[in-house]
């Protein structure tokens, strides 16, 4: 797997990325593959206030529920509603069309904290 | 192999009731009324009274009874065989039991008619109050929770009225990894913050974590003993010790009762709190998952705070008593699922002190010989004596692809239910055998030969496992399609 | 088998039991009786109960006629002693008739979706409270006072540690339905739910349409909740509440002392995942022959753990299978005929006595009763048990009794207590 070079990624197997001061927030394909088939996404409402480190929502699949990490702190501007009716779309396209949510971030600092492609790949190469 | 407990047979096909359904049959017969029919309408009001119960079905009394029998025939049983299901505690149900429940002074007794026409519901409750006493080693009980793990919730917050009548409530409750998942649902809902402390490598409590761990934020331990694994925590007395040193409690989840029965009781252990459940222990039905009953049994020290009302002695008879002013209340209406405390009464009088203590080693002799008898083949992650229940692990099959679940949907062909798949969360990949006392050496020698064929199979032909079962009328359903567009009841087309 | 096991004792098997954690004594429990003995145990017990008395009690516990193949059903080995249908492949009876609950629940209540069944209508009311809670992140609970007594108490038991505050709504002194004024005064941004009985625990009828109006203005929830079943039979059912729990113990299930029972909890569609309890859900096997399954199990204990909606392990499998069967018995126009027995059964009786409320009723009614003790305990003598006085649970309304009567009430004991309250 080809991990988006200019994302930035968590322990907890979530990525962001940064583009005029708003952060887009998902899970990764790693992730997506641990839990198996996902049926169910819980986002929470745009206005939300978003702390780094954490739960801002959860995703299901049958046998387990996982907790998602806010990698970034700041003010949730849109949910992803695509995953409201087709939670599928997680495991299809869990680096694009199945973000989760969208993130006004005050500065590029947290981002930057994050890790990269290169060593999340060695981190979940590791982890298997 | 050819399964020697199996054999395909026909059954009957049958669809929702709804779609037998057809104006103007009838399945009832009321008798003629002997006052004036009142017209609803008029009586109530027309906007109050419905206009009809929409869809609701109507068929014939054979309609039901043949749409019934054919379902049940489509279910597994205690009655047609084993259930290895660890901590479930399936032993067979006896049909005294049924019969006596049905007693007519006792199966339509009503909870609020005059004491004085109750003393013998009230004597039922009085005995197995007792005897659940003498079996645990507890000093006061409560049977009003509707099952375990209501039990457990009324437990804690037995614990909680302690130490707040003491002036501080704590903040935490502690649960081993290796806690069926009631356990930290239940504090949570009790109030309090949920902290897990890690197993030793031995799968048992580790002592010097809990020391460090235990202060005076500490409510309560709650501990399963023997753990889920089936092995007593032989350091149960120390893990007491710490916990009552610091103020704090030992909760004790009684599921695996079928171990201790007649051979150590929770009281004489250290432990402060408990529940049982009557459904496994104790032999009632499981009646496709419910009724069960969770009795909570005490310490002196808790007993004021059990839930209202209790029974007590007025002259020469039973009253309940509602003067407890430190109770924590009522945790449901009335006093307990009578009719399952009627049939656990019923299983201990038929077995007596000395049987209950026979049973206990017969489930233990059992559990022992499946964990000989199987280890060759499959992985033991503790490899030590165990009690009732036995856990292996599926690292041998997961190296050739096969996990537990697949395992165990073979073992369905086989003719057997599952075990328990993938529990405690400490193993991986988990096995979990519980073949209590009701199984005789044949049965148990079906099971092993059902399980060897298995381990066999995932080595030479493992797609047969993973793609199984293969002889069940309904194959494997689509879980995940039912999770992502849930369809909960029928609706006319 | 011991020497499979390497060991030469069954007293083996406990060495690995330390000598100061066993019990030291034989259990002091009687050696075990033949099965003659435990039926007569069990049939000198049952002796010392009322047994051939006429009964007018009702308040959350109803007398009625159980045919007799909900029995012969529930008796079948396969549904007795089966296990939770965690295995589909072998559990397709179980799945299918809580399918069938769930749907005929549903039928019955005007809701969307029902759960395969709760405990009972006790610890039901306080699971749809803290549904109402968890949907509306509000936390005051409002329940009126014409709510069973027994379901308020454990509603606080269960209240209390939550930290949730519960205040409760009057009744109107004149008709016993919810004093809709004392509603308005207590309803505010903060309350969760709103909850009422109906027929409430005086067997009189409530305006949820009032209440709910009511509610829904403050963006509060109405938890509707029933202990009669049968009273579904005929009443409307309550479309304007979102969350319906109550207790199906008429539907062929025996008073038993009071349990085991079955509760159940419904609502609207859009609060599924906040049902707490077990759901069969329809789905297909790899066959693509239709099949039944557990579902959403995510919210339950055994997946979240700490963060489970509720700590219930169980529904009631077994009661709602009588429940069910009763229900497919009766039927569209049998429930119905039940329902208007009943009604004309109370209404004779009432119609005899000196009623309290002016409020409609359905098979129960509160009468008033200088001494009703005394009334009591001249019934006891002509083998009949009166209703209940209300001096238990209501101070204030000490000078009456709960009655009801029911299908299974017999004219000739209806005109004993009309003589006795007369005399």
């Amino acid at each position: 797997m080809n991990y988006p070079e200019n994302y930035r990624y968590t322990k907890e197997h979530e990525w962001v990325s940064l583009s005029g001061g708003v952060a887009t927030v998902g899970i990764t394909f790693h992730a997506q593959e641990e839990l198996g088939d996902i049926v169910y996404v819980d986002l929470p409402k745009s206005g939300t206030n978003v702390e780094k480190g954490k739960t801002f929502g959860s995703v299901e699949s049958v046998k387990a529920v996982s907790d998602i990490y806010a990698p970034v702190s700041g003010e949730v501007t849109e949910a992803n509603e695509l995953l409201a009716s087709n939670p599928e779309k997680l495991n299809e396209d869990p680096h694009n069309a199945a973000w989760l949510i969208r993130v006004k971030v005050s500065s590029d600092h947290e981002f930057k904290q994050l890790m990269s492609a290169a060593d999340y790949q060695i981190y979940v190469g590791a982890e298997s | 192999m050819i399964p020697t407990k199996v054999r395909s047979h026909l059954t009957q096909n049958e669809s929702l009731i709804f779609e037998r359904s057809s104006p103007g049959k009838k399945g009832y017969q009321l008798p003629a009324l002997d006052v004036p029919e009142v017209d609803p309408a008029e009586a109530l009001g027309a906007a109050s009274v419905r206009a009809t119960i929409e869809d609701f079905p109507e068929v014939s009394e054979v309609e039901v009874l043949r749409h019934f029998t054919r379902l049940s025939t489509w279910n597994y049983a205690i009655d047609l065989g084993m259930y290895p299901l660890g901590s479930c505690t399936m032993k067979y149900n006896p049909r005294i039991n049924e019969a006596v429940a049905r007693t007519e002074g006792l199966a339509w007794a009503h909870p609020y008619q005059p004491e004085s026409l109750s003393q013998g519901v009230m004597e039922v409750i009085a005995r197995l109050e007792e005897a659940l006493l003498e079996i645990t080693g507890l000093d006061a009980i409560t049977l009003q929770p509707a099952a375990g793990a209501h039990g457990e919730l009324t437990g804690i917050l037995l614990v909680r009225a302690l130490l707040e009548a003491q002036g501080n409530p704590r903040k935490r409750i502690l649960t081993p990894d290796s806690a069926h998942g009631t356990n930290p649902a239940t504090a949570g809902i009790a109030g309090y913050e949920v902290q897990n402390i890690h197993s030793t490598d031995q799968g048992m409590i580790d002592l010097e974590e809990l020391a460090r761990i235990v202060d005076s934020d500490v409510a309560a331990l709650m501990v399963t003993n023997p753990s889920t694994l089936g092995v007593f925590e032989d350091n149960i007395m120390k893990v007491a010790d710490i916990l009552h040193s610091k103020g704090a409690m030992v909760y004790m989840d009684g599921a695996n009762m079928n171990a201790l029965v007649g051979i150590a009781r929770p009281g004489d252990f250290g432990i402060d709190v408990m529940h049982l459940n009557l459904h496994k222990t104790f032999s009632t039905p499981h009646g496709g998952g419910g009724p069960g009953s969770g009795p909570v049994a005490v310490k002196k020290h808790l007993e004021p705070f059990l839930p209202v009302p209790r029974l007590a002695r007025k002259g020469d008879a039973w009253t309940w008593d509602y003067d407890r002013p430190q109770s924590i209340g009522r945790v449901r209406a009335f006093y307990g699922n009578f009719g399952v405390l009627v049939r656990a009464l019923a299983y201990i009088y038929a077995h007596g002190g000395p049987g209950l203590r026979n049973a206990t080693v017969d489930a233990v002799l059992n559990a022992n010989y499946l964990r000989h008898k199987l280890r060759p083949y499959f992985d033991l992650p503790y490899d030590r004596p165990n009690m009732h229940e036995v856990v292996f692990s599926d690292d041998r099959q997961a190296a050739k692809g096969v996990r537990t679940g697949e395992i165990a949907k073979r073992l369905i062909d086989y003719g057997f239910h599952p075990y328990t798949v993938s529990f405690p969360l400490i193993v991986h990949g988990a096995l979990m055998i519980e073949p209590t006392e009701t199984e005789s050496k044949r049965e148990l020698d079906q099971f092993v030969e059902a399980m060897i064929a298995i381990a066999k199979e995932v080595e030479t032909e493992p797609e047969t496992v993973l793609k199984a079962p293969h002889m069940t009328r309904t194959t494997k359903v689509d879980e995940v399609g039912a999770a992502r567009k849930p369809v909960v009841r029928w609706r006319p087309s | 088998m011991l020497a499979a096991c390497g060991l030469s004792s069954v007293e083996e098997l406990f060495n690995q039991v330390p000598a100061s954690t066993r019990i030291d004594h034989a259990l002091r429990i009687a050696p075990g009786l033949s099965e003659y003995e435990i039926a007569d145990t069990f049939r000198d017990l049952g002796a010392k109960n009322a047994n051939g008395y006429a009964s007018f009690l009702g308040a959350g516990v109803y007398n009625h006629y159980r045919p007799v193949i909900v029995d012969t059903v529930v008796s079948r080995g396969e549904f007795l002693t089966s296990y939770t249908p965690y295995q589909s492949e072998i559990s397709q009876g179980t799945l299918v008739s809580i399918f069938e609950f769930q749907t005929m629940i549903c039928q019955l209540t005007g809701m969307d979706v029902a759960n395969a069944s709760m405990y009972d209508g006790s610890s039901a009311v306080p699971e749809a409270a803290m549904m109402a809670v968890r949907v509306t992140k509000r936390s005051r609970i409002l329940v009126a006072r014409s709510v069973h007594p027994e379901y308020r108490e454990v509603l606080r038991t269960y209240a209390r540690d939550q930290g949730l505050p519960i205040e409760e709504i009057g009744y109107d002194a004149e008709t016993g339905q919810l004093d809709l004024a004392d509603l308005d005064a207590k309803l505010n941004g903060e309350t969760a739910g709103v909850i009422i009985q109906s027929p409430n625990f005086f067997g009189v009828i409530e305006d949820s349409k009032a209440v709910a109006e009511r509610a829904h203005a403050h963006g509060a929830l109405l938890v509707f909740t029933f202990a009669e079943a049968v009273s579904l039979g005929i009443l409307e059912p309550p479309h304007d509440a979102d969350i319906v729990a109550g207790e199906l113990q008429s539907f062929a299930i025996s008073p038993s002392y009071g349990g085991p029972f079955v509760g159940i909890i419904t609502s609207k569609e859009k609060y599924i995942r906040q049902l707490p309890g077990r759901l069969v859900g329809e789905t297909k096997d790899t066959r693509g022959n239709q099949a039944f399954c557990l579902t959403l199990a995510t919210r339950e204990q055994h997946i979240r753990r700490e963060k489970a909606t509720s700590n219930i392990c169980t529904n009631q499998a077994l009661i709602a299978l009588m429940a069910t069967v009763f229900m497919e018995l009766y039927g569209k126009q049998g429930l119905r005929e039940l329902a208007i027995q009943n009604l004309s059964k109370a209404n004779y009786l009432a119609g005899k006595l000196k009623r309290r409320f002016t409020g409609p009723s359905f098979n129960e009614f509160v009468a008033v009763a200088k001494d009703p003790e005394d009334v009591n305990r001249r019934l006891l003598d002509r083998k009949i048990i009166g209703g209940l006085p209300l001096a238990k649970f209501y101070p204030e309304l000490s000078a009456t009794m709960l009655l009801c009567a029911t299908e299974m009430t017999k004219r000739a004991d209806m005109d004993l207590i009309v003589e006795v309250f007369h005399a």
